[in-house]
Formats: C-alpha cells, structure tokens, sequence
C-alpha cells in the first residue's frame, strides 16, 4: 500500500485520547512556534512535526528550545528535551525573552474547569481558604494565555469540567467575552478552539461565548448539550469531525510507544 | 576547598527553624538529599520555596518540617495529586500551611528581582485572574514611561537556597549543565546558599553551562545520586518507578509515617537510604 492510500483510509479502532491529539495536531500549522507541557500537547505537538508540519518550533517551560525529541517526552524536563534542543535557557529567560516577548505563536492549556469564555481554573474546586479540592494551581497558564499569539485547550466535556461559573479565575480566556479581553490589556487573541472527547468549539466572532462547531464520529448534540454547565451554543452549520486517518494513527502511535 | 563539606554539617550549620528556604531544580537536579537532611535533622517551622513543590516537599510537609510554602505548581508530574500538602492544605495535619502562590512567570521574575538586589520585579502577568486577590505580594503599577498596566511582584530573598549540580572543582566552585530551572537566580537571591554535587573534580567537564564561583556559596557537599529519584544530566535517569510508588505510600498517614522513619529518620545519611533502596529493588 502506498502512503497516500494509507493517508486516505479513515481508522475505525482509536480511543478518544487519540482522536483529541490528533485534532489537536491538525490545528497546528507548519513554522508555528508552540510552546507546550506534557501529555496530549506535547504529543499532539510531536506528531504535528512528524506529518503534516515538519518545521512545528517546539518550546518547553522548563526552557528548552527547538527540541526535537524521538518520542513525547515524560516530563517537561526529559533529559532528550536539553538534548536535542538548539537551545537550553533558564525559566526566566524562557518566560520572559520568549513568551512574554511574543515570539511563541501557539500555546496549549488544560484545565479541572472551564467557563463559556474559555476562562480556566486549574487552582481549587471549592472556597479557596477551604478547598473540596485543592489542585496544583497556576504553573505557566496565566501568562502562556496572554503572551502566546493564540491558545489551544484541550479537555474532557462534563458538567464538572464545563462550568457555569468557576470556583477561582487561574488563567484569562476571552474574560468576559465580546471582545473585554482586549480591554484588560493583553496580548494574544486568546482560546481560538477547545477541543473535548465530544467536539470541537470555537468562540464566536462577536460575543466570544464557545460555540460546538463539530461533533465527532459518533456522537450526538444531546451528548454535548448534556456535558454543558450552561446553555450550551451550537453551530447552525454542525459539522462532522474527520476520523483520524491510518496514516495519522500510525505516526501518532509511534510518537507515544514507550 | 574551605567551603567543602559533609551534607550533615552544612544542614547544621545553615539551616535553622524559622527560616525561609528554596530548594530549587526544575524536573531536573532536585535536591532531594539535602531535603533528606532537613528531614532527618527535624527542622521546624521552615518556610518553604520552590516553583514546582512535587515529591521533595511532599515528603517535608508531610513530615512536619513546614509552616508556609510559597509555589507555583504543586503535583507529581505525570501521576497526580501530591497527598500530604493537599492534606496540609484541606486539615491542617500535620501543621496548617500557609500557602503563597504565584505563576511560573511570577515566582521567576521574583527570584530575578531578589538577586539583583531590586525590590520588586515588573512583567505582564496575572491580568484577569483570581490570584491578584489571594496574593499580596502581586501589585499591579503603571509602567512609568508608556502608561502601561504591570504586574509588580515582590523580590524572593529566602535565607537559604539550595540546589544540586553535577560538579565542584577542587576550588570549591560548583558547575551543571542540561534544563537550568531558576537555580543560578534562586542561589544568588538568598542570603546562604548549600549545594550538593555528583563529584569533585580536576576542571569542570567541557559540558558545563552554568558555573557559580566558590564565594557566593556557604557549603558544597558531595552526595553521590543526591538528586534521586529526579536524575542528573550524564550521570542516571529519572526514577519514573518512585514517582508513582510515592503516590500510594503518600496516601496514607501511616504508610507515610513508617517510610519516613525507616528511610529517613533511622537511615544515617542519603548514601544509607539509597542502600536501602537499591536492596529493597533486588528483593523484588
């Protein structure tokens, strides 16, 4: 079978972690400048640079520069990162030469919940002097959303996840939408698309609010109305996300293998 | 050589209850003997700094050592929660802790600002978030020529800061290489500052990026695999294994409780719960 035949054939067996990286990657561009942390960002990072964009910039926080690793790394701080980057710097350089100086493109965020406007909490569930849950806190979110040219956030849907309202502001999206990020003063155009294990949403042109812009193979507007903390926006034109490809399974199989 | 000596002597001499203290090492190089130590000598009250609290001060919080922490991400990478600091946080056991926290960008700007002697450090952070209102060492000021809105963050200047490097040469100075975190910046903001090393030698190999000069160091120790279970660049990889066993030992106050008596508390030194470690390794 040629690669192009392998490229043309949509895959039936792939989990729903594969199916978010892979959406993930294709939203990167080639030359993109990403700045990334572990798990499916860095993943989805690699396999972008392994097909359809081979000149990907990869930047992790803990400073390396233009790395180029064989696998997903562990950890941000993977000995093979420092190793096949074109650069190593300190944390400081990299947040403030780097990100704050806006030569990253793209940056990934993850969250425990998000609101309509792509504002994200990654710091309590609960009061936050008597947390239910007490998570890891701010890391490198707050100014990879404002320094980045764009951000990507990918995160399960559920009501625990997508939120009416956060227990604690960690990191801006689109703040109060319809265009109140650009008056707080920051840079970056913020969330351009949350990718979840049902769909794809993107904010809307005028309000900001997250709309559902894709379903994947499978599943239904039910499922993600049923997912939303809030009445949940939905695309009049709905389209169907594209199952990952042979081709695209295959390379992102070979980044994970471990 | 006068600044070299044994791991104990300097955690004896330097670090006292009371004081604020930063073992730094991003993923990479992270003190872990010298934490062992603050452990095993039974430091109280200590007022901890580290960007990424993972396991190192889960074992010290958990183990009594602190009152306050100031941080910017606290899990074990890759695995999950860290259960002694959330238990710290949620009940107060085994002491309240009174949490400081900040971004990345935050805490590396506040180092910076601490080790040029400034008062405070500016940067474009935080806007629209929660944290301004939780944390009171985040201002926001007005950037004197442009007009501009910044956050102005108050300098870290803990009383000692410790880190572990690959090397020392017989002078004393001390020089690493590979993923750099906020060492350099964390050493030279404190007032005294204790680092272990893999090895003393000759001249520094030719991989060397960073070199801090004997003189602005207060003690250098050799502790062979003194950052495990985090790795050394040249050296030995990371443990993975440790990191999530800790998870299950951690969960539990009592579980928790034996390991840090038989590992740290009863063990002599790093060298001895190593021992321990490795023969625990060739049982199974």
């Amino acid at each position: 079978m040629t690669a192009e035949a392998i490229n043309t054939t949509t895959a039936t067996d792939y989990t729903t972690d594969e199916m978010m990286t892979i959406i993930a990657s294709r939203d990167l561009n080639n030359g993109d400048v990403v700045f990334v942390g572990i798990g499916i960002p860095s993943t989805a990072a690699n396999l972008a640079r392994r097909t359809h964009a081979p000149d990907v910039v990869l930047i992790y926080e803990s400073g390396t520069i233009d790395t180029k690793p064989t696998r997903a790394p562990l950890s941000i701080g993977d000995g093979e990162l420092a190793e096949t980057a074109v650069a190593v710097v300190s944390v400081p350089e990299i947040f403030a030469y780097w990100l704050q100086a806006g030569r990253i493109d793209v940056g990934f965020l993850g969250a425990a919940q998000l609101d309509r406007h792509g504002n994200l909490n990654t710091t309590v569930i609960g009061d936050y002097d008597h947390p239910r849950v007490r998570l890891p806190g701010a890391g490198g979110a707050p100014e990879i959303a404002i320094g980045a040219g764009r951000t990507s956030i990918v995160l399960r849907q559920s009501t625990r996840t997508f939120v009416d309202k956060l227990d604690y502001v960690t990191t801006v999206g689109h703040h109060h939408g319809s265009g109140s990020r650009a008056a707080l003063g920051v840079r970056g155009s913020g969330p351009s698309i949350v990718i979840t294990d049902i769909g794809i949403l993107r904010p809307d042109p005028v309000t900001d609010e997250l709309t559902l812009m894709s379903l994947h193979p499978g599943r239904t507007v039910e499922e993600a109305i049923a997912a939303t903390g809030w009445p949940l926006k939905v695309a009049s034109e709905l389209t169907t996300t594209q199952a990952p490809s042979e081709l695209e399974l295959t390379a992102l199989r070979e980044v994970s293998a471990r | 050589m006068k600044n070299i000596t044994t791991l104990t002597d300097a955690i004896a001499e330097h670090i006292h209850d009371g004081d604020t203290v930063a073992l730094e090492g991003f993923t990479h190089l992270i003190p872990f003997a010298a934490g062992h130590e603050i452990i095993r000598q039974q430091r109280r009250d200590l007022r901890l700094v580290r960007m990424t609290p993972d396991v190192i001060y889960d074992q010290m919080i958990g183990a009594g050592c602190a009152r306050g922490l100031i941080f910017s991400w606290g899990g074990n990478p890759g695995v999950g929660s860290l259960h002694r600091f959330r238990e710290a946080v949620d009940v107060g056991y085994p002491h309240p802790l009174a949490i400081e926290e900040h971004s990345h960008a935050g805490m590396s700007v506040r180092y910076t600002a601490g080790a040029s002697g400034l008062p405070f450090g500016t940067m474009r952070g935080y806007l629209g978030t929660d944290i301004t209102k939780h944390t009171a060492t985040i201002r926001t000021i007005e950037c004197p020529f442009t007009g501009e809105p910044l956050a102005a963050v108050a300098a870290l200047n803990p009383d000692v800061g410790i880190i572990h490097a690959q090397q020392a040469d017989k002078d004393g100075n001390v020089g690493f290489w590979g993923i750099q975190g906020v060492q350099k910046e964390a050493i030279l903001a404190s007032t005294r500052a204790i680092v272990t090393v893999e090895e003393v030698v000759d001249s520094f190999d030719s991989r060397v990026r960073v070199v801090l000069p004997s003189w602005v160091l207060s003690a250098v120790a050799v502790v062979p695999r003194g950052a495990h279970p985090s790795y050394t660049h040249g050296y030995y990889d990371r443990d993975n294994a440790y990191y999530r066993a800790w998870d299950e030992i951690s969960r539990d106050r009592a579980t928790f409780a034996d390991w840090v008596r038989t590992h740290i508390l009863e063990t002599r030194d790093f060298a001895d719960h190593l021992a321990m470690l490795d023969s625990s390794m060739a049982q199974v």
